[in-house]
């Protein structure tokens, strides 16, 4: 490739997102929603459904091509054009593809490819996107699905696994691609109440060792405890960002303590 | 008839064509017309397979991304071939195409003038064509999530299509891509018709040479069974393989 990423130092932000706006058709689900990840970060996304949370997290990585706004990753700006859709779309989509194997995903289905096992699934991309070679790719994705807990189901396909399981797979699958930021889409909206207790310990793991994140969730307890920054999005706006602690304890929106008294029982 | 030294030998071939309502003497006089027939079908259905297998992997991409224009040509291309019979179109290329002066005169004549090479021609343009609409419904089947997955970690276009969706397609694909492979089988019997002697052909010849229909025809009857018998055991043996990931697990 021509062009390399430039090394993220400290003092740049991990991912800024700014003034990104998304309609569908006539609905305009995000009204200029801005973030600033800085290395570390965990910021928990919450909001009612239709608030435009996930739509917001699939703009970040182009899953959706944003109306308007710009995205920027370790200090590189997505180069954004019309796509003759009244949305924006990559100006060059090798720059879109490389800055995804910085940006990992963990879904809410956990889309894991249904004919890979669960290892394969793991070095499907660091071995066929960032060019590892394959034994020391296996021996990554090994000492992962170790640490989410699934080693022992590496050699299964994905519909011999449970939601919680294939969930961690996901994850792993994320991790092995050294991303610089992970983006949750409400990782445990799919799971069974009782799977997703583990799944929550993985990416709270994660959260201790340092990696930025973005985590949509439903999980107030979580969002409370782990993230570092809380931000509740209502009708495609920010209506309450801050600290935890803060926002939690001292919510300044109405609509926010709302959510809150529903959510909280 | 020739000599036959053992006794045995002699009252088999009596009983074979005095008593038996089927003379499997004479069946197997001619065991090298046969031969010759199963040659000649297995190369033809083998052949077509491969060549329309290869093709219709990049139509059936172009029709599940919905390409413009190549699209429509390529509908239109799949509606012709499985909106009319094999033995038409092999009529059309073989007595059809040789109407033309232009195509007397190309340099492909030495080709279109053969009888085999004209049933080539129509076996690989008709699998072909069933075989985009097998591949375009397994493709258009991958569950979306699945390819948003590999988006997401930033694979190119062509990447998604050669490690995610061709290989889960083609997996998807296989029960289906059998019963076409059988039909092939089948429907290569039309090469009969156009002078060549595959399996059915030599059933015909016997027939038109001793007048009996009995002897030819089930002998090839036989040899396509045998023949189905093979190909549904290699399918179900890469079944078995490929659709590890679909079965209930093994323990």
């Amino acid at each position: 490739m021509a062009e390399t990423a430039p090394a993220s130092n400290g003092a740049q932000p991990a991912l800024v997102a700014e003034d990104i706006h998304k309609s569908f058709g006539d609905l305009e689900v995000l009204k200029g929603v801005s973030i600033t990840a800085h290395e570390g970060d965990v910021i928990a996304v919450l909001g009612s459904s239709g608030s435009g949370k996930s739509t917001f997290l699939r703009c970040v990585n182009l899953l959706e091509t944003p109306n308007a706004g710009t995205i920027t990753v370790s200090g590189e700006t997505i180069r954004l054009k019309p796509d003759g859709h009244g949305g924006l779309a990559a100006e060059d989509p090798r720059q879109i593809q490389r800055i995804r194997t910085r940006l990992a995903m963990v879904f809410q289905g956990f889309n894991l490819w249904s004919h890979m096992t669960a290892l394969e699934n793991v070095i499907e991309a660091p071995v066929h996107v960032l060019k590892v070679p394959k034994a020391e790719a296996v021996e990554r994705a090994e000492a992962i699905l170790q640490k989410v807990g699934v080693y022992e189901h590496r050699a299964y396909y994905p519909a011999h696994m449970s939601g919680g399981q294939q969930q961690r797979v996901a994850i792993a699958r994320a991790l092995a691609m050294e991303p610089a930021v992970m983006l949750f889409d409400e990782p445990t909206s799919a799971l069974d109440p009782e799977l997703v207790g583990e799944v929550l310990r993985v990416i709270r793991k994660l959260a201790e060792e340092g990696r930025t994140m973005i985590v949509v969730t439903h999980e107030m307890g979580f969002a409370k405890e782990v993230s570092s920054e809380t931000i509740f999005l209502h009708q495609g706006r920010i209506e309450e960002q801050g600290p935890p602690q803060d926002v939690f304890n001292n919510p300044r929106s109405e609509r926010f303590r709302q959510f809150l008294a529903g959510n909280l029982k | 008839m020739a000599e036959h030294s053992g006794g045995f030998l002699k009252s088999l071939e009596d009983f074979s064509t005095n008593v038996s309502p089927i003379d499997f003497v004479l069946i197997a006089q001619h065991y090298d017309l046969f031969l010759q027939g199963v040659v000649n079908t297995i190369a033809l259905v083998v052949l077509s397979l491969v060549i329309g297998g290869v093709l219709s992997v990049p139509l059936a991409v172009a029709r599940a991304y919905r390409t413009p224009v190549a699209n429509q040509i390529i509908w239109a291309y799949v509606y012709v071939f499985r909106g009319t019979p094999l033995l038409v179109q092999t009529y059309l290329i073989y007595y059809g195409l040789g109407q033309f002066e232009i195509i007397r005169d190309s340099a492909l004549w030495p080709f279109l003038r053969e009888a085999w090479w004209c049933a080539l021609i129509a076996f690989v343009l008709n699998t072909a064509a069933y075989t985009t609409e097998i591949f375009r419904g397994a493709i258009e089947a991958i569950p979306w999530g699945e390819i948003e997955a590999a988006k997401a970690c930033g694979m190119s276009p062509w990447t998604r299509v050669r490690r995610v969706i061709l290989p889960s397609a083609f997996r998807r694909a296989l029960p289906m891509y059998s019963n076409e492979v059988i039909f092939m089988l089948h429907g290569s019997v039309v090469a009969s018709t156009v002078t060549i002697v595959d399996i059915l052909g030599a059933g015909r010849t016997l027939n038109a040479k001793y007048y009996l229909a009995y002897e030819g025809f089930i002998a090839a009857a036989v040899i396509y069974m045998i023949l189905v018998f093979l190909i549904s055991r290699g399918f179900k043996t890469w079944e078995k393989r490929w659709h590890a990931h679909l079965r209930p697990r093994e323990i």
